[in-house]
């Protein structure tokens, strides 16, 4: 199969449900024709892109403590787990949102994002980069995030992507704000059109579902900054299940919580977390292992957990390159 | 008699007087000030929980908090605003649509903000 010559990153897998496992540029990729290009972009970036993988986790709400999931941290502790027995570390993992569940006891809200540090911390990878969701930072506008977390939005650049942090719940509103949006475009001006990007945020930045709160309010002012990018990747987390959204040629995937699981929002009126099931402790969360590999064909998971989903997700396509190469001017 | 007579044309004049006044006094008054709608802001619902408006015609919502800072917010009708405890919020809207619409609170105000909302029904 040709590698999808309409963008640069295509995830080409499926569902993973407790997180997600995204492979980035598969190593057939860096074959033959298309090796080339990736050479080639990866002199243009200053970082040639290179395979590797990292996971998305989302929604832990550590702190939870209700009817939809009175098993508290046990799925996050399972991920944590899960992520550990990959049979390829991860080099990073990236957590959007709803770290913790609030609190007006600012002490209380502390020792949560204390306890979430704790459970992270045992995974075994290099690097672990998060946003805030508004159950973090929607009381008091991210202040006792940044004391554990540091800055809510940032960006840094990964064996040739560039990964992009941002905020939409820091206000207390489901905004970026025109001073995120500044530091957005800045970001990017020095990147080539074609260079591969990797939002993660934790809302969704389109209406997915207003009513419920499923949106970003100036989101389409941050599409209109990532549109002219040719090959950008938006991560999110918030709606608490499975997600994908294609938009231009801009994809949008959600990832599933750690904590409880919301229904779909075309076949309910009321948004209510999925009931318990204490046969099934982890439906919904977890795992049912799917994968696509780069040739799309499906194939079975390694991954020996059985109970928690993990959805394996697959960038690949050179398009990005091919455009470099006809354009001398970038 | 006379007495009889006086009283009756006083109160004929004081009747009279009263109803043409009404009317050239009130019509104008009410074309210029909008009926006034109060919606109150608690956590975690409004109250009333089903406001009926009609289609095209101009009324205030006037917002207010008893609490902590709430949002108002209805794509349907673009409307997007905070509800401060400090003090009311009026919007002025003037639904061209009919249709029953869902409003929610967008500025998050605690645990069970995410099932903060109302009803509107544009008649």
């Amino acid at each position: 199969m040709k590698p999808d010559r309409r963008s640069f990153m295509k995830i080409a897998g499926t569902s993973l449900g407790i997180g997600v496992l995204y492979s980035a540029v598969p190593a057939a990729a860096l074959t033959g024709e298309a090796g080339e290009m990736f050479s080639f972009l990866g002199k243009r970036n200053g970082e040639k892109v290179t395979p590797f993988s990292f996971v998305q986790l989302s929604d832990a709400h550590v702190g939870f403590n209700g009817p939809p999931d009175p098993l508290g941290t046990k799925a996050f502790e399972r991920a944590v787990e899960m992520v550990n027995a990959l049979p390829q570390r991860p080099d990073l993992v990236l957590f959007t949102g709803d770290l913790t569940h609030d609190t007006e006891d600012k002490d209380v809200h502390a020792q949560r994002m204390k306890q979430f540090k704790e459970i992270s911390s045992r995974m075994n990878v290099p690097l672990i980069k998060c946003v805030p969701g508004e159950h973090d930072a929607g009381l008091d506008h991210s202040g006792l995030y940044r004391e554990f977390f540091g800055e809510t939005y940032y960006s840094f650049d990964h064996r040739g992507m560039h990964f992009v942090a941002l905020d939409n719940v820091s206000q207390g509103k489901p905004k970026v704000g025109a001073e995120q949006l500044d530091w957005l475009k800045k970001d990017l001006a020095r990147f080539p059109k074609s260079a591969p990007i990797v939002v993660f945020t934790h809302r969704p930045l389109f209406d997915l579902k207003p009513d419920w709160e499923w949106f970003t309010s100036d989101g389409d002012e941050v599409m209109n900054v990532l549109v002219p990018y040719e090959n950008v990747t938006v991560l999110y987390g918030h709606i608490h299940r499975d997600d994908t959204h294609e938009e231009g040629h801009v994809h949008h995937y959600a990832a599933k919580s750690l904590i409880f699981a919301f229904p779909d929002p075309a076949k309910v009126a009321d948004k209510k977390p999925i009931p318990f099931d204490k046969d099934q402790p982890f439906k919904n969360l977890g795992i049912r292992q799917v994968q696509a590999n780069a040739k799309g064909s499906t194939s079975t998971s390694s991954i020996a957990i059985s109970d928690i989903e993990l959805t394996a997700r697959e960038f690949l396509g050179i398009n990005g390159v091919h455009q470099i190469l006809k354009d001398p001017s970038l | 008699m006379k007495s009889f007579y006086t009283r009756f044309l006083l109160i004929a004049f004081v009747t009279a007087v009263s109803f043409f006044s009404a009317g050239p006094m009130s019509t104008p008054v009410n074309a210029k000030s909008p009926r006034v709608v109060e919606i109150t802001a608690k956590r975690f619902g409004f109250s009333p929980d089903t406001v009926t408006l009609k289609k095209d015609e101009t009324v205030v919502l006037r917002l207010k908090s008893e609490d902590v800072t709430h949002g108002f917010f209805l794509r349907a009708l673009k409307l997007d605003e905070d509800i401060s405890p400090d003090s009311p919020t009026d919007i002025t809207v003037t639904p061209t649509t009919a249709g029953t619409f869902t409003t929610i609170c967008d500025h998050f105000c605690g645990a069970n903000h995410g099932n903060m909302k109302m009803t509107i029904v544009v008649e």
